[in-house]
């Protein structure tokens, strides 16, 4: 089997913050295939975000620091790389789209010079082709008229016509991996189903993998091949999307997905529910993070927190109950 | 509330409402355009209904919502409050309705007093209407605060020593605190995490039950519309294109917005294969809507008369229900 594009081994990240430090991400490892789009999945913090930054080494700084594991992009160690090499990385090899277009570009610049911007720094190009090259990506991105919105700024366009031209901006050096925060929660439905066919397509022209970060479970399963599921900083489960969605193991996912109301659900029946909030970063449980909410929670649940397990070839659990759970559901899904 | 259910008036109508806001233009200011966010509206709510109102974002159903709670004083058209017209008054007139009529907002940390005690915000209503004295009032805050589900507690703290949900819980106990007959909920779960969602969701489910409420329930999620609403009606630049309970609307849509609004949804299932229609563009703007029909510019379905006539929300020859604003079906 080929090495995986991204390999994140053991991924801790911590913040000081006024009351003391906190583990944000705590211990997380996931992969990506080439050409393959992994789907992060989460409440509010529970560090998928955190998880991208640190990949991309944008951890606002002071504050944010890796403090273990590595993050592999072909064989090369990225926690630890000069930050100079990571400047030719960001927008080369990895490019990121976030949540809310209108602050992730500068409203002062047009859209044509923040554009060939990236073509210029990363691609040594004249500056006559970095505009030919941006016009281009704009058309590419579906943006009529490109050579008109190379001139506007960005509050002329609209919502998703700035999302697209930050992926044309993520995507200008034709990067191996996209990184997409959230990119669609700030939009309207067929506005967000216009931006993921767009992301889908250009994946498939281009041949990158994708990581797509978002709390939405139905995006992850329309979008994506795997599925990592975080809580309070850690991977709860992980798999493909099929068998996390078909045979949800961990409690924390079979909750989110029973909570979800559906199309097809019966009008005003009452929903599942998980009881109780996430616990704070700054008092986690020595067990298990997920336990107080559990309703399978048992005595070893609170001692210890429990290891990653797998099920089935890629399909692995955090949860030391997991076992007695299936056959509690035998062929759930 | 039983009164009301007895004689068959609806708990609210709106007839042909247009609330239309001034766009001010140049150095003088001058009033040039108008920005018709809501343009001819008409809807009934009966007793105890949940009207569910979906439509993306700027086209026109918040600002429906506060026309209904008359927080805005619309340009035209009428609102009937149990058959009594409150469209023009005010001023003292318009506090009784105010009883009645109550709002439950989206972000439940701008809707709520940073400064203010969890009991000072909850009560805040009994207050302005002069009801009970304090020692009734704290009472009361403390039944409200079971009723959604925080501790008694509470009543001593402040709105960030809470979770969004929490928060929510709060915003619903001040709109619940004068019995009020109907709630407008103007997107009351979109800012929160789906497991906090679905316990908030049941908590208005459970609490129409409990008192009889109606709602007029707004958001751009037609999944949760759907789960809470009997009936759905789907808005498109500040106008009603469908409306039918929600069954109907979810399987046997007509319009084609609402038709590509539904397969522009993302579902939670890695088997389940979409055919979808990708809308072309962007909602047009509401200052300058599209001559006839004002999804002519968008629509897969278009047709020589769409972009000069405009349709009219017409009842389905074949079913009296299901209402539809499309050249389509007349």
């Amino acid at each position: 089997m080929p090495e995986p594009l991204l390999t994140v081994d053991n991924l801790i990240t911590e913040f000081d913050t006024d009351e003391g430090r906190v583990r944000a991400v705590d211990d997380v490892s996931f992969a990506v295939e080439a050409g393959e789009t992994v789907g992060i999945v989460g409440e509010s913090g529970c560090g998928k975000s955190v998880t991208a930054l640190s990949i991309m080494r944008l951890l606002p700084q002071p504050m944010g620091q890796i403090v273990g594991g590595e993050i592999r992009l072909q064989g090369e160690e990225l926690t630890r790389v000069e930050l100079s090499r990571m400047e030719k990385i960001r927008g080369n090899e990895i490019g990121m789209v976030f949540q809310e277009p209108m602050t992730a570009l500068n409203p002062v610049h047009t859209i044509g010079r923040q554009l060939s911007e990236v073509l210029f720094l990363h691609k040594k190009i004249d500056k006559e082709q970095a505009l030919k090259e941006s016009i281009a990506m704009l058309d590419k991105v579906g943006i009529p008229s490109p050579d008109v919105r190379m001139g506007e700024y960005p509050h002329q366009l609209s919502g998703g016509m700035r999302q697209r031209v930050v992926i044309a901006m993520a995507l200008a050096c034709q990067p191996k991996l996209l990184i997409a925060d959230e990119p669609t929660t700030a939009l309207d439905v067929t506005i967000q189903a216009q931006i993921l066919e767009l992301i889908k397509d250009l994946q498939n022209e281009l041949g990158m993998s994708v990581i797509l970060i978002t709390h939405d479970l139905g995006v992850i399963a329309e979008t994506s091949q795997s599925v990592v599921v975080m809580y309070a900083g850690k991977v709860a489960e992980k798999g493909s999307v099929f068998d996390v969605f078909d045979n949800p193991t961990h409690p924390y996912t079979q909750g989110l997905l029973a909570s979800i109301p559906r199309l097809g659900t019966e009008p005003k029946s009452i929903l599942s529910t998980i009881d109780g909030m996430v616990p704070g970063l700054l008092d986690l449980p020595t067990g298990c993070r997920f336990e107080n909410r559990c309703s399978h929670h048992q005595q070893i649940c609170t001692q210890s927190p429990p290891p990653i397990e797998q099920i089935v070839e890629q399909h692995q659990v955090s949860c030391f109950e997991w076992r007695n759970i299936q056959q509690e559901l035998p062929g759930s899904g | 509330m039983a009164d009301n259910q007895a004689n068959g008036t609806p708990i609210l109508q709106v007839r042909d409402l247009k609330m239309h806001f001034p766009v001010k233009e140049g150095i003088l200011l001058r009033t040039g355009k108008f920005n018709k966010a809501v343009d001819g509206v008409s809807l009934e709510i009966q007793p105890g209904e949940t009207l569910g109102l979906v439509g993306e974002s700027g086209c026109g159903k918040s600002t429906l919502g506060r026309c209904v709670t008359r927080l805005y004083q619309p340009t035209d058209g009428r609102i009937l409050f149990e058959g009594t017209d409150i469209t023009n008054i005010n001023g003292k007139e318009l506090m009784p309705f105010r009883q009645d009529i109550q709002m439950i907002f989206q972000d439940p940390m701008e809707s709520l007093n940073a400064r203010h005690t969890v009991g000072d915000i909850i009560q805040e209503p009994l207050v302005v209407q002069k009801i009970g004295d304090k020692a009734s009032r704290q009472k009361r805050v403390k039944e409200l605060l079971d009723t959604v589900g925080l501790p008694a507690r509470s009543v001593t703290r402040y709105p960030f020593e809470f979770s969004g949900g929490q928060r929510q819980r709060i915003g619903i106990a001040r709109s619940i605190a004068l019995n009020p007959k109907l709630i407008v909920c103007d997107e009351p779960v979109s800012a929160l995490d789906v497991s906090i969602q679905s316990q908030i969701l049941n908590l208005l489910i459970e609490l129409q039950k409990e008192f009889s409420l109606s709602y007029l329930f707004i958001a751009h999620d037609l999944a949760v519309v759907k789960h809470i609403s009997d009936r759905i009606a789907i808005m498109y630049l500040g106008k009603i294109v469908e409306s039918s309970d929600g069954e109907t609307v979810y399987r046997e849509a007509r319009h084609p917005y609402t038709q590509s609004l539904i397969s522009a949804i993302p579902v939670p299932d890695p088997h389940h294969k979409t055919e979808r229609q990708v809308l072309i563009g962007d909602v047009p703007s509401p200052i300058n809507p599209p001559s006839g029909c004002s999804f002519h510019t968008r629509c897969p379905k278009v047709m020589g008369e769409c972009s000069s006539q405009q349709p009219n929300l017409i009842p389905l020859a074949d079913a009296e229900e299901h209402q539809v604003s499309c050249h389509l079906y007349s």
